[in-house]
């Protein structure tokens, strides 16, 4: 194969070594590769799509990549709340990189995602930088959103990513809002609207979902469903936990939130569907490794045993090096090479982000409103002059 | 009654027929019945004769701006002599503008479509302009309101209508987390350019729940804008000026007011949404007051003028942030605030302001601030106990007597 004269100079020359990995990614091959899912998926009022999946070289590797560095800045965001770096509230993705990477697969920057407060890799998935990243959570100035968000504000507006907020339920609204505008700016791109099962008792899902079926809006509702809302299992909070059939009237799908190419294929049937027929619902079913936040241990509700089961069958990186190796597409020493590339990233990240200095006071009161639009805008004594009628 | 003005306020008098076109705002007759003298007030301290403008884009500005309302039965024909309309109809004519002038202006709330809205504010709307531009929405507060919001972040500018203010209680939590701080937590990444509109304020016996004051409970929601429109003069300006502002804008207009009939200039205006108005200038207490209790002011003054006062009546239209300038101006000139307002007294807008006046003006005030606020319970079915609930002209009669011994 072409990819084993590329691999010999990688072994004979350590002092690359560290780039070996990079390279290997950029020159792999995009010949195509079908790959199955994990499982089958089940649809509500829709047929499934298959299970087979097209995928690449590249693409596999690329996947590998990005969820290793996905669960690398998890982990290293544990280490720096636990150092009282990050304050606060601190929701960890680990576990689910699945979700975000098959979707990232499936989709355009223009296509809009929101989500609730576990947001750090979806951030990154939009085209965050890891810098970003950690300065917002130790409320840098270099944060994505100037420290003023923190963990659970998480805005990238060019990359399509609308946040990042807070009160459980609030984001499907908007999301349906961001799909309205896509439909009347007739811009044939697709709103991915996230929650979790906790979140998918929420009233303001099913006003949302009723006026995106109504109206025929590019939404796709996407629940991760991570099994415990918070300390509460999915079946002490909801007399249906079959959450994708919940919409009733609007179609559903249920996937393995785990196998990212599973993901991948879904997101990319959700959303032809979608233009087309309006509303969809996907289950992604999924797990964290962590307690709900860095607050909560994750282990009053549930046994070690079942987490550590879980990381041992469905953990998806290990899925993807396992494809990986199968395949005969990288060896297990680049792999790994990759993954200490990817801490080494992470570590720079940190390192800068800490440098990065903390917000001015006067940063304190910029944004809340915004100026230099509309009529002349004035203090309370009239001497500053902040706006005027263009 | 024309009133000296004092070297406070640093403004001029000016006649009816005046040429006093150019002026950033003027005073509006609200009663028929009063002879109009008319007072042009510059905010920014210059006489209107010539006013002092910052640079020549400005002076272009004011040309556009309104003339002084001639409702003379004389009237001069300086200027073109303007249209009779309702206050809903002023609102429509606002709203329509903007929509024809920017394509991203939509309206969305339970039946403004087809039905025309609740108040006729948005009638024929629809048909001209495509039901997805003029949404009906199912009766789900919470999520059309996070609806406009989400689509605000994308750069449409939604206008919702609250059929009634007190169901937008159901959408507090888009109106406060997201609406007023999304701007501030994204640090500036997205302008949320929506108005929120409604009628709001006790009616003809509505009962409790449809007579609620929501000025109060979005008050301190930092972020936001509030303005409250009481004529149709100042009901089609601050409309249009709340659509062209790049802030989530609350307006709030009142069921009992939607049948003003006034005359408003035909050229484009658009009003400051940030300012407060004079209604009537004078020399020993001033008022302030906001939306229909204007009304129960004025009348009230009429009274007191008979009796010899000469009471400064303030709208201050800018419910959040308060217009402090002109409001500074007029303690500083009568050293007594008289506050009468629809809310309740708890927590209400009077109680902001007299906090807020006696922390700025403190050195000023001749006597403690009075607020006539409503009283703190929810209002009643019955007629009679409906008119206790609110502030009545032979109140503020009498407390302005009290306050002026």
């Amino acid at each position: 194969m072409a990819q084993l004269t590329h691999r010999t100079p990688a072994v004979l020359k350590p002092i690359s070594a560290s780039f070996a990995a990079t390279r290997h990614l950029t020159t792999a091959s995009t010949t195509p590769i079908t790959v199955e899912t994990s499982l089958p998926f089940t649809g509500h009022n829709i047929d499934p799509p298959s299970r087979s999946v097209e995928t690449s070289p590249q693409e596999l590797l690329k996947f590998f990549r990005d969820m290793a560095l996905m669960r690398r800045m998890e982990i290293a965001a544990d280490s720096l709340y636990k150092a009282k770096l990050i304050r606060g509230f601190c929701h960890l993705y680990d576990g689910q990189e699945a979700v975000s990477i098959g979707m990232e697969a499936a989709i355009t920057k223009k296509d809009c995602i929101i989500t609730a407060y576990r947001d750090h890799c979806l951030f990154l998935g939009r085209g965050g930088t890891l810098l970003e990243t950690f300065a917002e959570l130790m409320g840098r100035k270099d944060g994505c959103s100037k420290g003023k968000g923190g963990s659970m504000h998480f805005y990238k507006k060019e990359g399509g990513f609308y946040g990042g907020h807070g009160i459980v339920g609030a984001q499907i609204p908007l999301g349906c809002g961001l799909a309205f505008a896509q439909k009347y700016s007739k811009d044939e791109n697709v709103t991915f609207a996230m929650y979790g099962d906790g979140a998918a008792n929420q009233g303001q899902l099913f006003e949302a979902l009723n006026m995106a079926a109504l109206w025929d809006l590019p939404a796709i509702f996407v629940c991760e469903n991570n099994h415990y809302g918070m300390g509460t299992a999915e079946w002490r909070a909801a007399k249906s936990p079959a959450y994708y059939k919940r919409g009733d009237y609007a179609p559903g799908l249920k996937v393995d939130g785990m196998d990212a190419l599973a993901v991948k294929q879904a997101c990319k049937f959700a959303k032809e569907h979608a233009l087309k027929n309006g509303p969809i619902i996907l289950e992604m079913d999924t797990y964290r490794y962590h307690g709900h936040s860095m607050s909560d241990p994750g282990s009053t509700y549930r046994t070690r045993d079942e987490i550590s089961g879980v990381r041992q069958e469905r953990d998806p990186i290990e899925r993807i090096r396992k494809l990986v190796l199968s395949h005969d597409l990288a060896t297990e020493k680049e792999l790994k090479d990759t993954e200490k590339e990817v801490r080494k990233e992470v570590d720079d990240a940190i390192a800068k982000a800490k440098e990065s200095p903390h917000p001015d006071p006067s940063d304190l009161f910029t944004n809340v409103y915004v100026k230099g639009m509309g009529v002349e805008s004035f203090g309370a004594d009239r001497k500053e002059l902040r706006a005027v009628l263009p | 009654m024309a009133a000296a003005i004092t070297q406070g306020v640093g403004a001029t008098t000016a006649l009816s027929s005046a040429n006093s076109k150019k002026s950033r705002f003027s005073s509006r007759k609200s009663l028929p019945d009063r002879k109009g003298t008319f007072f042009v007030v510059r905010c920014d301290g210059s006489l209107t004769s010539g006013f002092n403008l910052r640079d020549s884009r400005n002076h272009r500005l004011y040309a556009n701006a309104v003339a002084t309302k001639q409702d003379d039965k004389t009237a001069s024909t300086a200027s073109k002599p303007g249209h009779e309309l309702l206050l809903f109809e002023a609102l429509r004519e606002g709203l329509e503008e903007e929509m024809e002038r920017d394509p991203r202006v939509c309206v969305m709330g339970e039946d403004v479509g087809h039905y025309g809205g609740s108040y006729k504010v948005t009638k024929g709307l629809a048909p001209k302009y495509g039901d997805l531009r003029v949404l009906d929405t199912p009766i789900a507060e919470n999520s059309f309101t996070g609806m406009a919001i989400g689509a605000a972040m994308t750069g449409l500018r939604p206008i919702v209508e609250g059929m009634n203010m007190g169901f937008l209680l159901l959408a507090f939590n888009q109106i406060s987390n997201n609406c007023g701080m999304l701007h501030y937590t994204s640090g500036g990444q997205f302008k949320i350019p929506v108005v929120i509109r409604g009628p709001g304020g006790v009616g003809r016996q509505l009962g409790a729940e449809h007579s609620q004051r929501l000025e109060s409970y979005f008050q301190s929601i930092p972020g936001i804008q509030m303005v409250a429109c009481s004529t149709p003069y100042n009901a089609k300006g601050l409309m249009k000026a709340a659509i062209r502002s790049d802030n989530p804008v609350i307006l709030f207009e009142h069921v009992l007011l939607y049948n003003l009939k006034e005359r408003i200039p035909d050229e484009e205006y658009v009003l400051n949404l940030e300012e407060a108005e004079m209604v009537r200038p004078g020399e020993h207490v001033t008022i302030l007051t906001y939306s229909r209790m204007r009304y129960h002011v004025m009348q009230a003054a009429k009274t007191l003028v008979n009796k010899g006062y000469d009471p400064e009546v303030i709208d201050i239209r800018s419910l959040k942030p308060f217009d402090l300038y002109t409001i500074g101006n007029s303690v500083k000139k009568t050293h007594r605030v008289v506050i009468v307002e629809e809310c309740m007294r708890t927590g209400g807008i009077g109680a902001s302001l007299t906090a807020s006046i006696n922390e700025h003006f403190h050195d000023y005030l001749d006597a403690p601030i009075v607020c006539l606020s409503s009283q703190d319970v929810p209002t009643p079915y019955a007629g009679t106990l409906e008119e206790w609930t609110v502030v009545q002209p032979p109140q503020i009669v009498a407390a302005v007597e009290q306050l002026c011994q």
